[in-house]
């Protein structure tokens, strides 16, 4: 099928960007998931604004410490970036698992996170590492974790007047493990079930992918690997609460995998 | 909305609505219909065309958002007449029975060993799964990667 009419705008700048967002807008980044949406006719938006042209949004630096990602970052620097390969291996593990390579070459870290699929890999990831999601509007600008940020399936705490600009990524102490594992179906397509974990001297980081309507931080199996549990007795209490059989297995093996690489 | 877009080294200009993909830009505004349209939602692949040298799906993206962009087509590929390598192992394996999936592999495949001469097999076929062909099983489309991968002077295969 094809889009129904909108209007659109690419702007040029992140200010003009922000005057034209609003009730009747979407945010057109990569549009490996909203194309779609708008080729089904399951999105109608009045006004698509374009922001493929904010080439002040596509950076990752990490000058005063945290790893910052720019929301207009495309998944494929993200994967072939030096730095984050050396500041934050989990991230550059599981993006590969993003998509396709024809994906990844058009769809945005920011576009990932701002979809919030329950079934996507870098929200899930970016909620084990503590991540902070920095939005602007006209009126200025607000930093919310993943628990603030996620509220539901494909639903966040953006305003319509907002817009996801940056990802922090906090430093990981020296001595951190970083540990990903998923299940899907086939190669590529959307994970089943999934689980990031982030082990460090500081903490532990565990997060689901596939066990409820947002990415959560599994607090108890945190405390649990903090204290020194075993990464299976933690992995049983990260998956603890989801009442399917089969998904809490398959949740229960894949964060002890996840656990298990973590501490490698 | 006008748009001005390189395809295959050739300037075409045109206006479009915005709602108006890539897709359909290439084929029907551009009278390129080697680029196919399967699911118009990102799954089958057999959109794929290169966007300055990176493969994309054409069906993702507006047409307007390729003005002043470089796009390759299946057209691009021989562009004398002379079958690309990657074309003639195609042939050689029978990596293809209907066609209509071809070229979308072609222009993902083209990417990746431009990219990854030396690759694997494991990321051989990861480059692969973005594509979908629904005769001929993969075998022969992964023989024939790995023939052009030698004859492109990779050490694939």
């Amino acid at each position: 099928m094809k889009p129904a009419p909108f209007d659109y705008r690419a702007p040029g700048s992140l200010d003009e960007a922000l005057g034209l967002l609003g009730d009747e807008s979407v945010v057109l980044a990569g549009g490996q998931s909203l194309v779609p949406l708008l080729n089904l006719r399951l999105a109608r938006p009045e006004l698509v604004v374009d922001i493929n042209g904010l080439a002040e949004l596509d950076y990752i630096r990490a000058d005063d410490g945290p790893l910052r990602i720019g929301a207009m970052t495309r998944q494929v620097t993200l994967e072939r970036s030096e730095l984050v390969r050396e500041r934050c291996p989990l991230l550059s593990a599981a993006v590969r698992l993003v998509g396709h390579p024809q994906i990844r070459a058009r769809g945005t870290v920011g576009g990932s996170v701002a979809h919030a699929d329950p079934a996507a890999e870098l929200p899930v990831v970016l909620t084990a590492l503590g991540a902070r999601f920095h939005l602007r509007s006209p009126a200025g600008e607000r930093a919310l974790d993943a628990s603030e940020l996620f509220l539901g399936p494909l639903a966040t705490a953006r305003e319509p007047d907002e817009l996801l600009v940056e990802i922090e990524v906090p430093e990981q102490p020296e001595g951190t493990g970083h540990g990903f594992a998923e299940h899907a179906r086939t190669h590529g397509d959307f994970a089943t079930a999934g689980a990031a974990a982030v082990v460090g001297p500081g903490g532990a980081g565990i997060a689901l992918l596939g066990a409820g309507p947002v990415p959560a931080r599994a607090e108890a199996a945190e405390r649990a690997l903090a204290g020194g549990a075993a990464p299976a007795e933690a992995a049983a209490l990260a998956a603890e609460s989801i009442e399917d059989d089969h998904r809490r297995a398959l949740c229960t093996e894949l964060a002890r995998r996840a656990i298990g690489e973590a501490l490698a | 909305m006008r748009i001005s877009v390189e395809i295959n080294g050739r300037a075409y200009d045109g206006e479009v609505e915005p709602r108006t993909l890539l897709s359909d830009f290439i084929r029907h505004e551009a009278g390129l219909t080697g680029t196919k349209v399967g699911c118009e939602q990102g799954v089958c692949g057999a959109c794929t065309v290169q966007l300055d040298g990176e493969p994309v799906r054409s069906c993702l993206m507006l047409a307007i958002q390729a003005s002043g962009r470089s796009l390759t087509t299946v057209e691009g590929l021989a562009p004398d007449g002379e079958l690309h390598p990657l074309q003639r192992a195609f042939r050689e394996e029978h990596a293809l029975q209907c066609g209509f999936c071809t070229p979308g592999f072609l222009m993902s495949i083209e990417a990746f060993l431009r990219t990854n001469p030396d690759a694997g097999d494991e990321e051989l076929r990861d480059a692969l799964a973005g594509n979908l062909c629904r005769c001929t099983g993969y075998l022969g489309i992964i023989e024939a990667t790995r023939r052009a991968a030698r004859e492109m002077g990779g050490s694939n295969g």
